[in-house]
């Protein structure tokens, strides 16, 4: 039985959107890695700054992707979203854990005004950058692994802590770093800071070559681990592969060559990220679960398919013109006849306003109250009408 | 189900705590997300037309308090979703593909609320004012959808519909019909407007709270005033919607509503209880009304009144006395919400002037606090009265909890992460309202918040603005 082509569809969408999360939410949690690894208090201010300053804005994002994921899962695939959080319940918990836990130092790190706190909520979120990503990349090393049973009857340890699944954790940590550090030598040098630009360039490469090590090495495990994704990827996911090496080493060629060509670096280092994701859909295709459950057998009907299909295009439809709209917004400059708050302090007295201020003179607004109640009548007569026991029958 | 095993999975009840924890924490969240743009686009909106600078000063303010909200709502619904995996597989396996079309809507519309909640947060200073009203509109067309969506989802539960079953697993799904089922209007409309009076009276009561402590200028008036009318103005057609949905309970979860008001066995002239406790099938500490049960679900005492002798004992609530307390203080604090309003309304009516004496303005204060407890209440009612099914009549909790080990140690670790997101999202706000009696203006000006412009404004001329593709930042405004 071959899948229905809604069903490849809603798969492509999927790992469209896992490699987005992989490449945004992998440079937010790099950023938090090397936040981690900045050093004391002193040493690491300066990077920390630049680190919050360019990976903070585009947290919020990554829930979004993150969210999707799920939901795209559960509702289109739900027998493989059953089953892997029922078998790997332990590593997904502990990534969600880290979800929260940013999500704490995010909210508090820039309210906090002791030195103390500071250093609490930061730690929290560098703690939970690490935590996050390494337990996401052992849950797809188990899926790839086939580890994940069908049917299972609860927690699968086997699964998520095989050689495989341990490194894949790890080549997800190496990759956030990465990624994170290559954009952030060009977020360096567009605030023309030299010292920074060569302090995340020198780990951008470091990070690169570790990457690289980590997925040779999970690569030599795949022929024992999982045969089929190792033959699939050594053969019609081989160009996106070949690619992605390509894209790697060119990433390292530019950083050696101090090349640092803003749109060409990042979107050399997003190649190399994305075509590995791609690749391992690819490699996957057609099982959901190597090779015990397929696509065919783990899809939902052919409505909630199409249903996610017009959802992913609502989604395209709506949401960019808002982001372009942003995106304008941002670019803008202030419009200079425009009140500062300071000009409402002002105007509004509270900088002299005395407490125990007497009331001042009422406003006219017996007219407004009147509308308001006609507007309650009518709206009342309207929901009664609208909910009277004859309009359900 | 025609025969029904009524075996607790050892499970059950530590994933119902968590998830009622995550969700009773989550939905406070909720409620500003929904209701907190309409709260300050009318601030703005008096602002603008009269010209006041304490109404702008507020809806400025309120729109940093909402970023920080919203922020903190995007984490716990984060965490929403991965629980539906990590505790319920059994419901999301079987009907995930039914129960899925409204969370993927429901993604959309939040997608789109963080979105526009950065628009708002930088159009200040950067669009000419009407401009600026209206793009903060989207944020209450997508917060009211968002709401509709994921209202939507939990209706599914209590009216499954829009889908067949064969042998286990969904053969045929109609999206329309799952998200359009019977419940959908009438828990959406509850929760709509529960959302409003929420922000409101918690918004009303922060500042009734600064009146009582003398701080009695425009600005604060203005902060009680604008919050309070939308509340107050919504109260007593949410005090009619519960009246409309308790009638709707009672003809299609019969069982739940027997819950609900004590009814062991169907009849006809049928007491309501008020209060009361009920133990061995007796109720004790409660008040009695003879027959006007019957009267409240068919405007007659010969109604018929069906209780929960209906079905076999394993199909009934637990905790019967929870359900029946839990509703008798929803409606209680509804009817105190609605007294509350007509008492300004009418001061109001009469002397053209706000009512700002300390006997209005100590309830006035704790009208928030009120509030959130209704909502809460509201839920552990539909919630704990729809067990032991978690799909109506459909699935048992048992049936659909995760069969993995561990449940007791995340809902421990839980409960403790959402005291301390309750400590942020309590904090944060006032650690900013207190900067804001104490700073200087240009401090103010320069405050940064989730979504916001960074402190020095707009990007400077020139510099390409990071990420390498600008709709990666989702609503993430890039910081110079």
């Amino acid at each position: 039985m071959s899948p229905s082509p809604e069903a490849i569809a809603v798969a492509a969408i999927l790992i469209v959107v896992i490699a987005a999360y992989a490449l945004f939410g992998g440079a937010d949690f790099g950023g938090g890695i090397w936040d981690l690894l900045a050093g004391n208090a002193d040493r690491g201010a300066a990077p920390r700054e630049l680190i919050d300053e360019s990976i903070t804005p585009v947290w919020e994002g990554n829930h979004v992707w993150l969210v999707f994921i799920l939901v795209l899962v559960w509702t289109a695939f739900p027998p493989a979203f059953a089953a892997i959080f029922t078998a790997l319940f332990v590593p997904l918990s502990l990534s969600v854990l880290g979800v929260v836990l940013r999500g704490v130092g995010f909210a508090f790190r820039h309210t906090a005004q002791r030195l103390r706190m500071q250093r609490l909520t930061g730690a929290l979120f560098a703690a939970a950058s690490l935590i996050t990503p390494f337990f996401m990349g052992t849950v797809i090393g188990a899926v790839v692994t086939g580890q994940v049973p069908v049917h299972p009857a609860g927690n699968v340890l086997a699964a998520w802590t095989s050689p495989t699944a341990i490194l894949t954790g790890f080549l997800f940590v190496a990759a956030c770093a990465y990624i994170s550090a290559v954009f952030l030598v060009l977020e360096a040098r567009q605030r023309g800071h030299q010292g920074l630009l060569r302090y995340f360039s020198l780990r951008a490469t470091a990070a690169g070559v570790v990457t690289g090590a980590l997925a040779g090495g999970t690569f030599a495990e795949l022929p024992a681990s999982a045969p089929y994704v190792y033959h699939r990827l050594t053969g019609i996911a081989l160009p996106l592969v070949a690619i992605s090496i390509a894209a790697g080493i060119a990433v390292l060629g530019m950083l050696w060559l101090r090349r640092y060509h803003g749109l060409f670096l990042r979107a050399t280092a997003a190649i190399a990220v994305a075509s590995v994701v791609w690749g391992w859909g690819l490699a996957q295709y057609p099982y959901l679960f190597p090779t015990s459950l397929s696509l065919a057998a783990g899809s939902a009907p052919t409505a909630s398919l199409v249903a996610e299909l017009v959802v992913a295009g609502l989604a395209v439809l709506l949401v960019a013109p808002a982001f372009a709209l942003l995106y304008f917004l941002q670019q803008r400059q202030l419009l200079t006849a425009s009140d500062t708050a300071g000009d409402l302090r002002l105007a509004a007295q509270l900088e002299q306003a005395p407490p125990g201020q007497p009331a001042a003179a009422p406003e006219p607004a017996g007219t407004r109250i009147t509308t308001a109640l006609v507007l309650t009548m009518v709206a009342i007569k309207a929901i009664r009408d609208v909910f009277s026991p004859s309009h359900r029958q | 189900m025609g025969t029904v095993t009524h075996v607790l999975a050892v499970n059950a009840v530590p994933a119902r705590s968590q998830m009622g924890s995550s969700l009773g924490f989550h939905i406070i969240l909720a409620c500003f997300g929904i209701a907190f743009a309409a709260v300050t686009l009318t601030a703005e909106w008096i602002g603008i037309r009269r010209g006041d600078a304490a109404a702008l000063l507020l809806a400025r303010r309120w729109s940093k308090i909402m970023a920080v909200l919203v922020a903190v709502g995007a984490v716990s619904g984060t965490v929403l979703s991965y629980e539906m995996g990590l505790l319920w597989p059994g419901l999301m396996g079987r009907f995930g593909a039914a129960i899925g079309f409204p969370f993927s809507m429901e993604g959309i519309f939040f997608f789109l609320e963080a979105i526009f909640v950065g628009v708002y947060l930088y159009g200040w200073q950067r669009l000419p004012p009407w401009a600026h009203w209206w793009s903060g509109m989207p944020i209450v067309v997508a917060g009211m959808l968002g709401a509709l969506s994921v209202v939507a989802a939990n209706s599914w539960m209590n009216s499954p519909a829009g889908y067949t079953l064969s042998h286990g697993t969904i053969t045929s799904v109609d999206p329309w019909s799952v998200f359009f089922n019977a419940s959908t209007p009438y828990e959406t409309a509850h929760m709509v407007l529960a959302a409003y009076m929420v922000t409101g009276f918690v918004v009303a009561g922060v500042y009734a709270a600064g009146l009582l402590r003398g701080r009695r200028d425009r600005y604060h008036r203005l902060g009680f005033a604008i919050p309070f009318t939308i509340a107050g103005i919504l109260a007593p057609l949410q005090v009619m919607m519960g009246d409309i949905i308790a009638r709707f309970i009672a003809s299609n979860q019969p069982v739940k509503f027997a819950a609900m008001e004590y009814v062991a066995n169907t009849g006809r002239d049928v007491p309501e209880w008020v209060g009361g406790i009920l133990i061995n099938g007796k109720v004790y500490f409660g008040a009695a009304i003879p027959a006007f049960d019957s009267i409240l679900v068919g405007f007659s005492p010969h109604t018929r009144v069906i209780g929960w002798d209906s079905v076999p004992p394993d199909q009934r609530p637990p905790l019967v006395t929870l359900i029946h307390l839990s509703f008798d203080l929803m409606v209680g604090i509804g009817f105190f919400l609605f007294a509350l309003a007509a008492w300004q309304g009418w001061w109001w009516w009469f002397h053209r002037r706000l009512l700002l004496t300390a006997w209005f303005l100590v309830p006035s204060a704790l009208s928030g606090v009120a509030a959130v407890a209704a909502m809460e209440a509201g839920w552990v009612v539909t919630e704990v009265g729809r067990q032991p099914w978690i799909v109506y009549r459909v699935m048992l909790v048992s049936q659909a909890v995760t069969p993995s080990r561990g449940v007791p140690v995340t809902l421990a670790v839980i409960l403790v992460l959402y005291a301390i997101l309750t400590v942020v999202s309590i904090g944060v706000p006032m650690v900013m309202s207190r900067r804001w009696r104490q700073e200087t203006p240009a401090e103010e000006e320069a405050e940064q918040v989730p979504y916001g412009p960074s402190p020095a404004g707009a990007w400077p001329a020139g510099s390409p603005a990071p990420p390498a593709v600008p709709w990666a930042s989702s609503g993430g405004p890039e910081a110079p």
